[in-house]
């Protein structure tokens, strides 16, 4: 085996154009605080104006902030904030919106049943499946110990 | 088992005609003035992408077969194929053409693979008149290899983006053009352990290095016998990889004739990562620069290559390693023939 293929693995991670990782933290930063930041706006809003008791001011955050996401998908610019905001558009709620109606809006040719039913979790699906099941164990433990 | 490798073609089949589109961003590249077509929008008036991939497959055909005044019922057997599922876009262009089809899966060698078999079936006359083509839509190879089209992520720096595009070219014996196609070189399988499927460069890199060695050695011939050498769509990354692997290993250099249908397309600053990939990409280029460019005498000799990484996402998913193949044609000038 020649020399270079033996470390073929190593010299393409040396020589392969790198993420800007700083950057890309800076970016991820000042978007994930101005989705954040809206998002506390909403919740103080809906708790000072309308009187909202704080699980009911958190879900109107939630379904603002989720409504914002998919409304933004379906219109196209999600995808163009997500390249420049990385984390910073994905992490937060509205991320999670934008994993749900981009593959239902993909798949929507395929039909509503089989195509946009059957597809629109492929994203958020595994994070659903592995969130709950981790709440789960969680609060198994929570309840036999706390 | 090298020398087998390798093809001379007696009769020296010609390319008689040729077609290429590209979708709206290619368009916008240093290629754009010799494209046959260049699409307004991504979709052509279709309600999927699949069925605009498929309306630029035979387009191309269509039209190379009108730009060489041939009618679509004298050519004898359609070779080709595309990035998708069953070759789809192939496969039903072939089928409302109404043409006898060899489909080909080579993923984005599939160019330079559909010339080799239709060289091999028109040099032994056992067909007259012979279409190859290859196509690959942005849109389509995106949700089918990655994310949704509207999914918020970034694509890391090593990536490429897949050409919208298509070309073919007409392959026969007879003919008023003096563009032959002279040898060729069919690739291995080469796998070196890379499993980032988001750099498809580095895949293909050792295979183009393989074959491009290979094609020499079995030739007698040396990078500076040839006017340009251009592989398919290793990109920016992968075309210095290669550079790199042939260099150290066969202890060739590939200096200024040499370069990359992917880093040819686009240029650095359209915001396409490491250039251009995808079928589309060797096959608009050689149906839209490179011949052109060869009838007007730029170039007389070439060494056409298209490289493809055999990426699926079910090998992936299952933790395989992604293999690479490349083959090579060799295009020439030749004068009062």
């Amino acid at each position: 085996m020649s020399k270079i293929k033996k470390d073929y693995k190593n010299i393409v991670t040396q020589e392969m154009p790198k993420s800007k990782h700083l950057k890309n933290a800076i970016m991820a930063f000042i978007f994930g605080g101005i989705i954040c930041t809206l998002g506390h706006a909403i919740n103080v809003f809906g708790a000072s104006m309308w009187g909202l008791d704080k699980v009911d001011a958190a879900s109107l955050q939630a379904i603002v902030l989720v409504f914002l996401g998919a409304t933004l998908t379906g219109f196209g610019v999600y995808d163009k904030l997500g390249n420049i905001a990385g984390a910073g558009t994905i992490v937060p709620i509205t991320g999670f919106a934008n994993s749900i109606v981009a593959p239902a809006m993909e798949f929507k040719r395929e039909g509503l049943i089989m195509g946009t039913g059957a597809k629109m979790f492929i994203l958020a699906g595994p994070v659903l499946v592995n969130g709950i099941g981790a709440s789960v164990i969680i609060g198994l433990i929570y309840c036999f110990i706390g | 088992m090298e020398k087998n490798r390798t093809i001379t073609f007696k009769n020296k089949p010609r390319i008689v005609s040729y077609a290429s589109v590209v979708g709206k961003k290619e368009g916008e590249g240093p290629l754009k003035n010799y494209f046959d077509k260049v699409l307004e929008d991504a979709i052509w008036d279709e309600d999927s992408w699949e069925k605009t991939e498929r309306k630029m497959f035979k387009w191309v055909i269509e039209t190379a077969a009108e730009k060489g005044n041939i009618p679509l019922k004298d050519i004898d057997v359609l070779i080709g194929g595309d990035l998708l599922n069953q070759i789809i876009s192939a496969a039903f262009a072939a089928r409302d053409l109404n043409m006898c089809f060899l489909g080909q899966y080579g993923a984005c060698s599939t160019m330079a693979q559909s010339l080799i078999v239709g060289s091999v079936l028109t040099d032994g006359y056992y067909f007259n008149k012979v279409a190859c083509g290859a196509s690959s839509h942005f849109a389509t190879a995106e949700r089918q290899y990655r994310f949704p089209l509207e999914m918020g992520c970034q694509r890391p720096p090593t990536a490429q983006r897949t050409v919208t595009g298509a070309g073919c070219s007409i392959l026969s014996l007879h003919g008023e053009s003096n563009i032959h196609i002279t040898s060729a070189t069919i690739g291995r399988i080469i796998d070196w352990k890379i499993d980032d499927a988001n750099n498809m460069g580095a895949v293909m890199a050792p295979s183009a290095a393989d074959t491009l060695s290979c094609h020499f050695k079995n030739t007698k011939t040396c990078p500076e016998d040839y006017d340009l050498i251009i592989t398919g769509d290793l990109g920016f990354h992968g075309k210095e990889l290669c550079q790199k692997i042939i260099n150290e290993e066969h202890g060739i250099t590939l200096g200024a004739n040499y370069t990359d249908c992917g880093c040819e397309i686009f240029t650095k600053d359209m915001g396409v990562d490491c250039g251009g990939s995808g079928c589309g990409c060797s096959a608009s280029v050689l149906n839209g620069y490179l011949i052109e460019e060869m009838k007007k005498g730029k170039y007389k000799k070439i060494l056409f290559m298209s490289t493809g990484a055999l990426l699926s996402p079910t090998s992936s998913m299952q933790n395989d390693t992604i293999p690479g193949i490349a083959h090579c044609v060799v295009i020439e000038r030749l004068e009062g023939e």
